[in-house]
């Protein structure tokens, strides 16, 4: 069978996490058959499913945070009180302070699991201790002259951040070890889509993996509509955007209260999540859309309105009667009043546009060439948004392989690229979830509902490609050892690398170096 | 939006740099050995440090007295006088001037220049020639440990060392292997090094317009963020890294339950381009190597008496400087011997000459010496390790190279 490099380097890269080390053979199947080798992705059963024992459902973590919350409080309050009775003299000791939620510093963060690391006791030869970015040192305490005091050890982590470290493994894991990886990508690109942010709040971070698993995995080869319902109604997304708060102007809570409506959720629907900007949506249309979702939130604490932590229809915070959004009359009642809108929208031609060219943009190039763009918004209107058929029309067309690779791996894609290149199956998030924060992607904490940007420009700017450039180095100065340099050009590139990438790794004064200069060649860094 | 970050400080270039760690790094026994002591109460120390990239011997001691030197290394040969001249440690040979800390060791007679000394690999790859540097095998082929932990293993275990282990680089290959070993690496973060940034940017401008501009800008704002900040800066690896991982290993080795051998890995010498003579690109490296050995001496102390630090490398580079005006892959190169325990002031070379016929392949100073007699001549006399264990296990199938003798005093 022909072996078409080229084009093995665009399915590892393009869509795919890249070639694994060891003897995963990816380049050389990905060579022989490029197209059947991202396309086999699409066709394991469930293959977007995560399920792994210990994650929890929303409403489980909801009712987690709640109760740490409220623990929280109750020791607040206990204190307050305490020091209201005692006469002159403070409290003394810790026993009646709360634990207020502490700020986590990254390098305690990375103190704290250094601690637990295998790779902290003395070992022999080989160490393990290599890392995505390195963690903090332990200092013999002789050293201190020479590198300044040691830090206090790290408290525990609180609950939120077990969870949400826990989530993040699981991702990364899946990611490391995937076949070719393009299902992975699908899930990452339609979760930066109908992103939260896990700074929110500690609610948006404790849900920010369940949140992923449950409104976008299930949904990522089905159909655009149902994701968009289940994005739309689940409680991370309503909490992110505000969506709780807003209440019918008319309805009973709303008079009671003497409080209104939050255009926050309906805004983003229109703008972010389907029709995009100039989608043909006005201000009343926002409007209108957001008295339509009044009334959709979660059960808190006490679980007045259902489960703790579940999406609930809250009647008396919805406004009553019909309303008209994007020139239709919606007369429904209830949650069907709103669930007939998204269905509406999700086929709005608007959308199908909007979402054919953010998708080629991710994909392809950040001009993508219209005749793709017009292939996959036709894809996505004839199939009523059938995610597969889309990811599928996108592999099956030819613009989308003969694209010169000029997009960059995101700092996301670069370190799990990496890490399947070492066979470094994360034990423990915090190297990655480190790195991405230095290389300006923290997971699932985008700066604001747009996501994080998707242009090569914003991943090529100078600052992160420096940043690349110390992890990279940092990488080669603790695993090099371990391989040898022009093999793992093979594994990546074999004969599409170009003469001068092989000649700069062949040529560098060391495995280490060398190793850094392939993980910052073009081969690995375009996608 | 209330900001609860425990994981996802959007942080500032500063602090975000200061979240990273690396660059050189020490790694040591993690036993004391019991030594027989004698009854001087001698307490021996040992220090190897890897030059990986093959250091200049030609520019760092220069054959002055040579005929042809100054026509082969043209535009950066040392000179014996006018400014920056080189400092002569005798008629012939001129030390770099970048080296007044090693220049002051070698009058005091406790350092010591092996010249025109080569492992016993003949090729000019850097990754196989570094195998064989640090493995002590005879040819090159990956191996998972090196000469130096098998000289471990031959000592007799005593009480382990309470030093803590730091995360770090990984220990080099030369002290890899059963001999159970600690890392220690500064919380300075050296960046990545200058000659890989260069390197990656040579790449970037033909491959790559868009990354090499980027790049390009990237290693300016570092230089300006560079300012205020308690971090080495960078520049050849970190010279100021040198000094920091010799001061922090020089602490660990000097306390009573600290490891007695140890192993530096430095970067940066395949000076291939604008190498430079008295000043520039080598001079910085050899200034930071210098200063690395004086934090040895100042930071044992007492024990400084008992040390010996022996300075390698993998290959030595062309004997004629390059269009370029750097040197390339070569044979023939220096070995330095530093500490109160070397036998010192003393140039130590069966000098080839640098006559066209004289060169290896008509390029490269021939080597006269075998790097595996000097290490094994300072393991024997340091600690007492016997031809046989030096020739089998710790230099295997090197029974006909003989350990040099009376290197250590």
């Amino acid at each position: 069978m022909a072996r078409d490099s080229q084009a093995a380097l665009v399915a590892l890269n393009r869509f795919g996490f890249g070639a694994r080390g060891g003897a995963a053979g990816d380049f050389i199947n990905a060579a022989s058959d490029p197209r059947g080798f991202v396309l086999a992705d699409l066709m394991r059963p469930n293959g977007a499913l995560l399920e792994v024992p210990g994650l929890l459902s929303t409403p489980e973590l909801g009712k987690q945070v709640f109760d740490y919350q409220f623990e929280i409080q109750q020791a607040r309050n206990a204190a307050k009180a305490a020091q209201q009775g005692a006469s002159e003299t403070p409290p003394q000791g810790s026993d009646a302070k709360p634990q207020p939620r502490r700020n986590l510093s990254l390098s305690t963060a990375a103190k704290e699991i250094a601690g637990k690391d295998p790779a902290m006791q003395p070992q022999a030869a080989d160490s393990a201790n290599a890392t995505m970015t390195p963690s903090a040192t332990m200092q013999p305490p002789t050293m201190q002259t020479v590198a300044g005091p040691p830090k206090p050890p790290a408290q525990p982590l609180n609950i939120i951040q077990k969870t949400f470290r826990a989530e993040a493994l699981a991702r990364l894991q899946r990611g490391v070890v995937a076949d070719c990886g393009f299902v992975e990508r699908l899930v990452v690109f339609w979760s930066n889509h109908f992103c939260i942010s896990a700074n929110k709040g500690a609610l948006a971070r404790m849900w920010a993996g369940s949140f992923e698993r449950e409104a976008i995995r299930p949904h990522v080869l089905g159909r655009f509509g149902d994701m968009l319902k289940t994005v739309e109604q689940h409680p991370a997304m309503l909490f992110f955007l505000d969506n709780q708060q807003s209440l019918g102007p008319e309805s009973r809570a709303g008079i009671n209260r003497n409080r209104g409506l939050n255009e926050n959720l309906a805004r983003e629907i229109m703008e972010l999540h389907t029709l995009g900007v100039g989608g043909g949506y006005t201000q009343d249309d926002v409007t209108s859309l957001a008295r339509v979702i009044t009334g959709w939130t979660f059960a808190g604490r006490r679980g007045q309105l259902g489960a703790p932590g579940s999406f609930v229809f809250n009647a008396n915070a919805h406004q009553p009667g019909p309303q008209q959004v994007l020139g239709k009359t919606y007369a429904q009642a209830g949650l069907a009043q709103g669930e007939a809108v998204l269905s509406d929208i999700a086929r709005h031609p608007s959308t199908a546009k909007f979402i054919a060219t953010k998708f080629a943009r991710h994909f392809v190039a950040d001009d993508p060439p219209p005749a793709l763009v017009a292939k996959l918004q036709d894809t996505f209107t004839r199939t009523d948004g059938d995610l597969r058929a889309l990811a599928t029309a996108l592999v099956q067309s030819n613009e989308a392989w003969q694209a010169p690779l000029t997009k960059m791996r995101s700092p996301y894609e670069f370190l799990l690229a990496s890490g399947r290149l070492l066979a470094r199956n994360p034990e423990d998030p915090g190297r990655y979830l480190n790195g991405l924060n230095v290389l300006g992607q923290p997971l699932w904490s985008p700066a604001g509902p747009n996501g994080f940007p998707d242009t090569a420009a914003a991943w090529a700017a100078p600052e992160g490609i420096k940043l690349r450039l110390d992890i990279s180095a940092q990488l080669g100065s603790q695993l090099a050892d371990r391989f040898d340099p022009r093999d793992l050009l093979e594994l990546i590139a074999a004969d599409a690398a170009s003469a001068e990438t092989r000649r700069t790794i062949e040529r560098a004064e060391s495995r280490q170096q060398a190793l850094a200069l392939l993980l910052m060649s073009p081969e690995f860094q375009r996608r | 939006m209330i900001m609860d970050c425990s994981e996802s400080l959007m942080l500032q270039t500063t602090s975000r740099r200061a979240l990273l760690l690396g660059g050189a790094s020490f790694a040591a026994w993690a036993y004391l050995p019991k030594f027989a002591r004698a009854a001087d109460g001698r307490d021996p120390r040992f220090v190897t440090i890897i030059l990986r990239g093959a250091l200049d011997g030609l520019a760092t001691v220069a054959p002055i007295g040579d005929p042809d030197y100054a026509g082969l290394h043209g535009a950066i040969a040392l000179k014996a006088d006018g400014p920056n001249a080189a400092v002569m440690l005798d008629p012939f040979f001129g030390l770099h001037p970048a080296m007044p800390e090693f220049a002051r060791m070698y009058r005091a007679k406790q350092a010591a220049v092996v010249h025109a000394v080569a492992t016993s690999y003949r090729d000019r790859s850097h990754f196989d020639g570094q195998d064989v540097l640090e493995s002590g095998f005879p040819g090159p082929g990956r191996v998972q440990s090196g000469w130096l932990n098998r000289a471990l293993e031959a000592l007799p275990k005593g009480e382990r060392v309470t030093s803590a282990l730091a995360v770090g680089p990984t220990t080099p290959l030369v002290l890899r292997g059963a001999a159970p070993t600690v890392g220690w690496a500064p919380t300075a973060l050296p960046q990545a090094a200058d000659d890989t940034a260069m390197r990656l940017l040579d790449l970037y401008q033909h491959r790559d317009p868009t990354l090499a501009s980027a790049l390009t800008q990237g290693l300016q704002l570092e230089k300006q963020a560079q300012g205020n900040e308690m971090k080495p800066p960078p520049g050849g690896g970190g010279v100021a890294a040198m000094r920091l991982v010799a001061r922090g290993a020089a602490k660990l080795m000097a306390a009573d339950d600290g490891p007695r051998i140890g192993a530096l890995a430095f970067d940066g010498w395949d000076t291939h381009a604008n190498e430079g003579g008295p000043v520039g690109r080598l001079a910085q490296l050899l200034g930071g190597l210098d200063g690395a050995l004086a934090e040895f001496q100042s930071g044992l102390g007492a024990r400084w008496r008992d040390t010996v630090i022996v300075v390698a490398t993998e290959f030595g580079r062309t004997a004629r400087i390059n269009g370029t005006e750097g040197t390339d892959h070569g044979t023939g190169t220096i070995a330095l011997l530093a500490g109160g325990a070397v036998n010192g002031g003393r140039m130590i070379t069966d000098w080839p000459g640098l006559k066209p016929a004289n060169l290896y392949q008509a390029r490269d100073l021939a080597p006269t010496a075998d790097l595996r007699a000097v290490i094994k001549g300072v393991l024997h006399d340091q600690f007492g390790l016997g031809e046989r264990v030096l020739a089998d296990a710790v230099f295997p199938d090197s029974a006909p190279v003989k350990p040099m003798k009376g290197l250590v005093a």
